[in-house]
Parts: structure tokens; C-alpha cells; sequence
């Protein structure tokens, strides 16, 4: 069967959950079943498909599999968003519909995507100047402590989301051209493996961008993802674990430093150390998440049995249910098993990632491929590890399930740029 | 590069499996201590969700029932009380934000109609709600009633009445008594009133010297322990020198040799203080523990909210090897308390034939289908006196109530037998630290030749005399509840 058509075959089912998720949401609201849901189903399918013949038409030996999962995790986000607010599940759609518009004009405008190696410093000040624009009079927002938002007349967007791809594409055609350099130029110093220090420059300029996001931006998860992507691709590149183990320690002695002296980071760790100490102000988010998490048991309440606020007031018992603990929501509703599952579609969308990496013949597709896959699985860990208290609970969405717009159109590029590689690199090894 | 690239996603596959691991951990292995937690609220909510059972007396008489507010998302139940204070106590309340408390808190199990995880999954699978179930207790509305108002008039205090043969509680009255319905509105001024303490279930929390109503128990232990007979006299001087400071009759009275009979129908102190001595501390311990002193009663309220009845240092029990006067404990002085419902225990267990049954206040289960899904199965706690004992004590006992000190306590055409009790409390802060305040009781059941309920009837900080106070209190109730069997 070729590609596209096991595409097709694959969003078939995920259609049908996505009708069956409203049904159950359905029937819990009103207690009877709805035409609406299978309304919503169709509507969906229509969408999903219509990308899927821009597929067919544009990207034929593209990934199969990549399309069909993101359209399960939006059918997981947009029927969890609904049973959260019916309105923001409409936004979510519209959301949608413009991320899938960006998809395409990616695919179409970028087909020969070398072209961004030629633009990559301009890509990485427009990367910048994104992460710089929270703290700009006149733009900026602050949103619970940190600067995440800008608002650009009615437009509202969290610059993070795009600058990240801003980033992995620098460092892509960056480390694409110096690998070589970094590897042969480096020398042992006290036994320890160091870079060549000329060509470590705009590596540092990375490391000075996340510790910058730390203190003037205060967003701790985002700085944490830009990081862990920055040593992810600059492993692969060069193979040098001691480059690792040296960015860590730079990371997190820099982040130790602000951690104890910006009072926002600082009050992140502190909470995430022990919630109990406020249980009603600061550590009240993280504790209902884990409260949340605990109710859910095994098999879960049920779509839309889980509770969200305090019955009979508007007071908020899961916090931010719609974007930063949906993934707490998911457990209390569908259990571990629900919850495993969503945790086992990033794995399996890394899988297809890395796959594509590794497929890819020259330098800089590989090391594309290799930073989108590991800046959106990092992207769900910090989330998810977030509220489930592995590290501290930042304000990062759970790529394609939390409610957001920048979240869902910047992955939907994210995705375009990873399709666009992987047709190439499968159109290559079927001409050898 | 591929080899790294294998690498990074192994790395990225133990990323995610730290989160399964941490999700497993708060959703599966921690939850039950994270649901326990004080800052957790979910669980409460989530029982106000819950259409919990309604309480019923024996007749059918609604004291707890669930009412829905709100709707959809918002909706929840709201726990609304009929009966107001009648059933303060032994019911107690259940609110979120409050808590629970007595029958409520002990019974929330079912109440609320927890399961097993494995069927309430069934039930979801089923589509069908938690729902609670009903549980019909053994309360009698109308004797309760009957015991509350009399105690209103009387003064604080406190009722218990339980049917000898299986241990039910027809009665638990306790005055103050607070109604359930403010409890949202003003726990904070119930838990601060000093002076009503309208919180405390008297019944089974308050411990007072059980003055001559503890001669019963002296006895019990003199003539099953075969100290005594029926038939043994003893001189009873009107004043007798007991470590150092003479123990008197009333009005220095002197009876001369004098057998159980007699003793006990003019409540003879000099008497029984010998009696006492006779029996010893290990003896007298032993029958007393038998009735069921120095243990919390095994009766379905918190453990936290029923106390043991003996005799106290401060909060500690004193055993037989602390040096107590045996004498004085032998007529209910000394340091000697004991709750209402212990005294109606010792009441219960001779007009049973020598048998303590368990006092339980629920009678049965019933589910949302109205099937009885589980039925009290009387079951004895202990048999501290033979049936010989037991029938020997009753005619003594009768003998109170035909000719002695407890005659207020007679019911026309019904045998009755008890015992009265007045110890002095005087000084009493919480009596307001007048001279002349008792504590009154009495303690009987009826009728005498088949006991149909045991009672106790205990009174605090009142001038009067047991049979003043507390003996027409037992009349009353006892003729409620035998006129409506």
C-alpha cells in the first residue's frame, strides 16, 4: 500500500474516536446522544482529509503515520477542550483550520526548504527578536509572573512557540557547516573534551538566549526546552557527550544562579520542592494537578465526569485545565491507561521523528529532522513533567491537545518542515 | 550521526517512561494517601455529587435525607435534617465543608454507598451513579422525643434506652443538643459555647460519678462472685470510719444486720462500702470490666466520639493495683465516672438475664432499589453474671422501685426494677460552683418479669435528688416505648 493511502486508512479511526469522544461527552451533559457529534466527526474528517489530499498532491512519499497521530492528539485536545468549554473547543477549531492554512503554505513555499541555510542568521535574530518581544513596551504581556504573551492589535500570540522553530533551524544549518570544526578542533583541557572556543561562539549565543528567557522572560519551561534542544542537536552533530555533560553544567549553574536571585524562577522551584507549604496560593495548582492525577485511578471518571471547578461556584479546582494541566484532566477522566496512551503517541510521533533523521541523506535534513522531533518531545516532557511534578510546572502547552493558538499553528509548521523533509529523504532512498 | 540519533530518542524513550512512572505513581500506588490528604478537597466534593442515603428512625420517621441543588455541572446534594435538634444527637451532620461527625461519620461507607473499585466499575460500565444507601436505625421518634423534652425541663443531661435482649438503642438523647442545619451557619459558635457544650453527646461522651446507681455493678460482683447470697447479712452502722474519714448513711441512718434486699432498696452506703472490701479490687474489676467499664462501648459512633467509663485519674484509667479506696468506689464515689450509656449497658445486661448484648444504634441496609442489603445480627459482648445473679439483683432492684428510694420511677400495672443515684457535686465549675448541685440518676428497665428496655437517665448540676429528677424521666420514656410495642 503506498504511503498516502495507509494515511488515509489510519485517520478513518481517528475520525470515529473523535465522534465517539463527543458522544461520550454528549451524553454525559445531556444525558441522551447527539446528531451534533456526528456533525463534529464529519466536519473533522472533512478537514483531515482535505489535508490529506494536499498531501497526496504536494508530499506523496511524506511519512504516513506523522498526519494520522497529530490528528489524534487534536481529536484528543479539541473533545477534552469542548467537555472544558464549548466555546474554546470553537476557537480550537478555528485554531485549526489556520494552522492547517500555515501547513500548507510551508509545504508550498518551502518544497526546496536549503533555502532557509542561506537565511539562517536572519532566522535567528527573527528568533530572538520573538523571544525579546514579551518585554517590549507596548506588546509585551505578563502573564502569571512571566512575560509569555504579545499583543499586536487584536492579535495575541506567544512568541516562544515559533521562535523555537527559529532556533532548531540556526542551529540545523549552523552545526551543519562547523560539525566538522567543533569535532576536530576540540582539545582535552584537564581531561575534559573542550570546544574550539571560536566556533563555540554562537553556541554560547544559545546558551546567553535561554538564560536570557530565565531572567527577563522568567519562563522557565520554554528555557528549558531551548535548551534541551540546543544539546540535543549539538550531540547528534558532533557525537561529543562531554559537549553535553559541559551545556548541562553551564545550564544548570546559570539556572541556579537566577533560580536563587529572580524572584519569579525562584518561587517556580520553590513550589515544586514543596507545594504543601501554601497549599492555597502558590502550590495550589501543582497539588489539585496531582489531586486530579490520584482521583483518576486506573481507568479514570469517564469523558466529563472529572470535576474542573468547585461545583455550585466559578472558583477553579483544576487550574488552567484547558492548557497547562490538561494532561492532569486526561488522567483523572480516562486514568493511567488514557494517559499512557496519549504519552505513547509523542513517543511513537518522536519514533517517526528520529526515523525521518535517519533516513535523510545530507547534513542539514538530519539534523532538522533530529531538532523539531526532539524540541516537540521535550516540549511535551516539560509539560507533562510539569504537572505530574518531575520538574517545575512552567506554562508550556501540551503540543496539539492543549487550548492555543500559537501552540497549534507553530507545531502545524513544525509538522510541515518535518513532512517536508521526510518526502524528500524517501523520494532519495526509492531513487537509489 | 545515526548512531547519536538512536541515542537521543533511546534518551527521549526514558524521558517519557520517568513520566509514566510519576503518573503511575500519584494516580495509582499514592493515590489513597493523596485522597487522605487535608488540602485535597476533591473527594468531598465528589460525595456532595453523591446522592447520599437517607436516616430513618424505626417507624419510618425521616432524620437525614439528601437534597439536590443546582444542576448539570453544578449540581450537588445538600444534607437537610427534618427533625432539627431532636436527633442532633446521636446523628450528628455531614457537610463539605464541616466534615462529619457520630452516626453520620461512622455509617459514611455506606451512606454514600462506597464500593469496591471492581464493582463501581461494573456500575459504570452500567451507566448508573453512585448512589447511597438508606439505613433505618432503631431511634423510636415518639420515645425520643418523650426523653428530649423531659430532659429540656430537667436540665442538661442525658438518655439512653436499649432493648435488653439484642442491645438496640430506642433512645440517645442528649440535652444541649444543637440543630444539624446551622451547622453550616455557626459550627464555630457550637464548638465555642462553653457553657451548653451543645456539641457533646453526653450519652456516650459525658462521664459523671455515677453515685448509688454503681451499687448494682457491687452487688453483681458480691453474689456472682459467691462473696455473697441473697440471704447474707450485713451490719450497717449509720457511719462507718474508711481510711480515716467516716462514710455515712443518709441522715446517719443505722440499719442494723441487714441482707441485699433491704440494702439495696434504701440504698445503704455503709452496706455496700463493706460489700466492697468483701469482693477486693481485682474482683470488683473484673465484673465491672465484664459490664463493659474501662473500654470505649462497642457501639456504632467514632471511637473518637465515645469514652470508657472507670475510674479516672485526669484521662487515665485507673487498674486494680493503683491505690484507689474500694470502699467508696463500691457506692459510686471515689474517682469513679461512668457515662449514660454505660449505666444503660449495666441496666440492660441484668434485665438480659446476666447477657451484655452490643448496643447498636442502625438497624438495617436498605439500597436505591429498596432491597435490604444487610440486617443487624444482635451479638452479645459479654455475659458478666449468671442468669441466678441476674434474677437475684432484679427482685432487689424491683424492691427500689415498689418501696425504696425510686419510686417516682413506677409505671401502673408494670413491674418495674432500677436503681437511683444522687452524688454530690459540689463545687462543680461547670455547675457553676454552687453547694447543693448533684448529679441525679436512675437506671432500670421494665417490665421486671420480661424486660422489654433498659434504661439510664443521668441529669447534671440539678438540687434535686435521682428520684426527683431522673427516676420520672425513665417513667416517662419507659411507658412510651412499652405502650407503642
Amino acid at each position: 500500500m503506498s504511503a498516502r493511502n495507509r494515511e488515509l486508512m489510519a485517520l478513518v479511526p481517528v475520525a470515529l474516536l473523535l465522534t465517539a469522544g463527543f458522544a461520550a461527552v454528549f451524553a454525559q451533559e445531556n444525558a441522551k446522544l447527539d446528531n451534533a457529534s456526528l456533525i463534529y466527526g464529519a466536519y473533522f474528517f472533512a478537514v483531515c482529509l482535505a489535508t490529506h489530499f494536499y498531501l497526496r498532491i504536494r508530499l506523496p512519499k511524506a511519512d504516513p503515520y506523522l498526519f494520522p497521530m497529530v490528528a489524534l492528539l487534536m481529536a484528543f485536545g479539541l473533545v477534552m477542550v469542548y467537555r472544558i468549554d464549548a466555546s474554546l473547543a470553537r476557537d480550537q477549531a478555528n485554531w485549526i483550520v489556520l494552522g492547517l492554512v500555515l501547513f500548507s503554505l510551508t509545504i508550498h513555499f518551502l518544497r526546496d526548504y536549503d533555502v532557509l541555510e542561506r537565511y539562517r542568521y536572519t532566522i535567528a535574530g527573527v528568533g530572538l527578536l520573538l523571544l525579546l518581544a514579551p518585554r517590549l513596551p507596548g506588546v509585551g504581556q505578563q502573564v502569571n509572573g512571566a512575560y509569555l504573551g504579545v499583543k499586536l492589535g487584536p492579535l495575541a500570540f506567544q512568541p516562544a512557540e515559533f521562535s523555537k522553530i527559529c532556533l532548531v533551524v540556526f542551529l540545523a544549518s549552523y552545526l551543519r557547516e562547523h560539525r566538522e570544526v567543533l569535532i576536530v578542533g576540540a582539545r582535552r583541557v584537564l581531561g575534559v573534551t573542550l570546544p574550539p572556543l571560536k566556533h563555540f561562539g554562537p553556541m554560547l549565543v544559545v546558551w546567553g538566549a535561554s538564560m536570557f528567557m530565565l531572567v527577563f522572560i522568567r519562563d522557565l519551561g520554554s528555557s528549558l526546552m531551548f535548551f534541551a534542544a540546543f544539546l540535543s542537536l549539538l550531540y547528534v552533530a558532533t557525537g561529543r557527550f562531554s559537549f553535553v555533560v559541559i551545556g548541562m553544567a553551564m545550564f544548570l549553574v546559570g539556572a541556579w544562579f537566577f533560580a536563587s536571585t529572580v524572584p519569579h524562577v525562584h518561587d517556580r522551584v520553590e513550589i515544586w520542592l514543596d507545594p504543601y507549604a501554601h497549599p492555597q496560593t502558590t502550590g495550589y495548582q501543582i497539588l489539585q494537578s496531582i489531586f486530579a492525577q490520584a482521583d483518576g485511578g486506573l481507568f479514570g471518571k469517564g469523558f466529563g465526569q472529572g470535576l474542573i471547578t468547585i461545583p455550585g461556584t466559578n472558583s477553579a479546582l483544576l487550574p488552567a485545565a484547558q492548557t497547562d494541566t490538561i494532561y492532569s484532566l486526561i488522567v483523572n477522566e480516562l486514568g493511567l491507561f488514557g494517559a499512557c496512551a496519549v504519552v505513547a503517541i509523542y513517543l511513537l510521533f518522536s519514533a517517526r521523528g528520529f526515523k525521518i533523521a535517519l533516513l535523510a541523506d545530507d547534513g542539514f535534513s538530519k539534523l532538522l529532522a533530529t531538532g523539531l522531533t526532539a524540541v516537540f518531545a521535550i516540549q511535551a516532557f516539560v509539560i507533562i513533567g510539569g504537572v505530574t511534578r518531575v520538574i517545575p510546572l512552567t506554562g508550556v502547552t501540551l503540543p496539539f491537545i492543549s487550548y492555543g493558538g500559537s501552540s497549534i499553528v507553530a507545531n502545524f509548521v513544525l509538522l510541515a518542515l518535518l513532512l517536508l523533509v521526510s518526502d524528500r529523504a524517501r523520494r532519495e532512498a526509492e531513487a537509489l | 550521526m545515526n548512531r547519536q540519533i538512536i541515542k537521543l530518542f533511546a534518551f527521549i524513550v526514558a524521558l517519557f517512561a520517568v513520566l509514566v512512572g510519576f503518573t503511575s505513581y500519584w494516580s495509582v500506588f499514592d493515590a489513597k494517601a493523596l485522597k487522605e490528604k487535608n488540602a485535597n478537597k476533591r473527594p468531598l466534593l465528589e460525595q456532595q455529587q453523591i446522592k447520599r442515603g437517607r436516616i430513618l428512625t424505626a417507624d419510618g420517621t425521616v432524620i437525614a435525607r439528601s437534597v439536590p441543588k443546582g444542576q448539570g455541572e453544578a449540581l450537588r446534594y445538600v444534607r437537610r435534617y427534618p427533625e432539627g435538634s431532636l436527633f442532633g444527637h446521636p446523628i450528628g451532620y455531614s457537610f463539605v465543608q464541616e466534615g462529619d461527625s457520630e452516626f453520620e461519620q461512622f455509617h459514611n461507607d455506606e451512606l454514600v454507598g462506597n464500593e469496591s473499585e471492581f464493582s463501581s466499575i461494573l456500575d459504570e460500565l452500567r451507566g448508573r451513579a453512585q448512589e447511597g444507601n438508606d439505613i433505618v436505625t432503631n431511634l423510636d421518634s415518639e420515645a425520643q422525643r418523650v426523653a428530649t423534652a423531659d430532659l429540656e425541663e430537667a436540665g442538661f443531661g442525658a438518655v439512653v434506652a436499649i432493648e435488653p435482649k439484642t442491645g438496640r438503642v430506642k433512645v440517645m438523647a442528649s440535652n444541649a443538643s444543637f440543630d444539624p442545619n446551622r451547622v453550616p451557619y455557626e459550627l464555630e459558635k457550637l464548638n465555642t459555647n462553653e457553657t451548653e457544650t451543645p456539641l457533646l453527646n453526653r450519652a456516650a461522651q459525658g462521664r459523671y460519678p455515677p453515685g448509688s446507681t454503681f451499687k448494682v455493678v457491687t452487688a453483681a460482683a458480691g453474689l456472682d462472685s459467691g462473696t455473697i447470697t441473697p440471704e447474707t447479712a450485713i451490719n450497717a452502722p449509720g457511719s462507718l470510719d474508711v481510711q480515716g474519714i467516716p462514710l455515712q448513711n443518709d441522715f446517719n441512718e443505722d440499719f442494723g444486720p441487714i441482707t441485699l434486699d433491704t440494702a439495696l432498696t434504701n440504698s445503704v452506703n455503709t452496706w455496700f462500702a463493706q460489700l466492697g472490701e468483701k469482693v477486693g479490687e481485682d474482683t470488683l474489676f473484673e465484673y465491672m470490666d465484664k459490664f463493659g467499664f474501662d473500654s470505649k462501648p462497642a457501639i456504632d459512633l467514632p471511637s473518637d466520639q465515645v469514652l470508657p467509663s472507670g475510674i479516672l485519674e485526669g484521662n487515665t484509667l485507673l487498674g486494680p493495683n493503683d491505690p484507689i479506696d474500694i470502699a467508696r468506689v463500691a457506692i459510686g464515689q471515689e474517682r469513679l465516672l461512668a457515662t449514660p450509656l454505660q449505666m444503660a449497658q449495666v441496666a440492660a445486661a441484668v434485665a438480659n438475664g446476666g447477657k451484655l448484648m452490643k448496643p447498636q444504634i442502625w438497624s438495617r441496609v436498605v439500597d436505591p432499589d429498596g432491597r435490604v442489603t444487610k440486617r443487624l445480627d444482635p451479638s452479645e459482648y459479654s455475659q458478666p453474671i449468671s442468669k441466678e445473679t441476674a434474677e437475684e439483683l432484679t427482685t432487689a432492684m424491683e424492691g427500689v422501685v415498689n418501696e425504696g428510694t425510686g419510686t417516682n420511677a413506677a409505671i401502673s400495672g408494670v413491674t418495674v426494677a432500677g436503681k437511683t443515684g444522687t452524688a454530690e457535686t459540689p463545687y462543680n465549675e461547670s455547675c457553676g460552683g454552687g453547694t447543693e448541685e448533684n448529679q441525679a440518676w436512675f437506671m432500670g428497665f421494665a417490665p421486671a418479669e420480661d424486660p422489654k428496655i433498659a434504661i439510664a437517665a443521668s441529669v447534671e448540676c440539678t438540687e434535686q435528688f435521682g428520684n426527683d429528677v431522673a427516676a420520672p424521666i425513665f417513667r416517662d420514656v419507659a411507658e412510651t416505648i412499652l405502650n407503642g410495642e
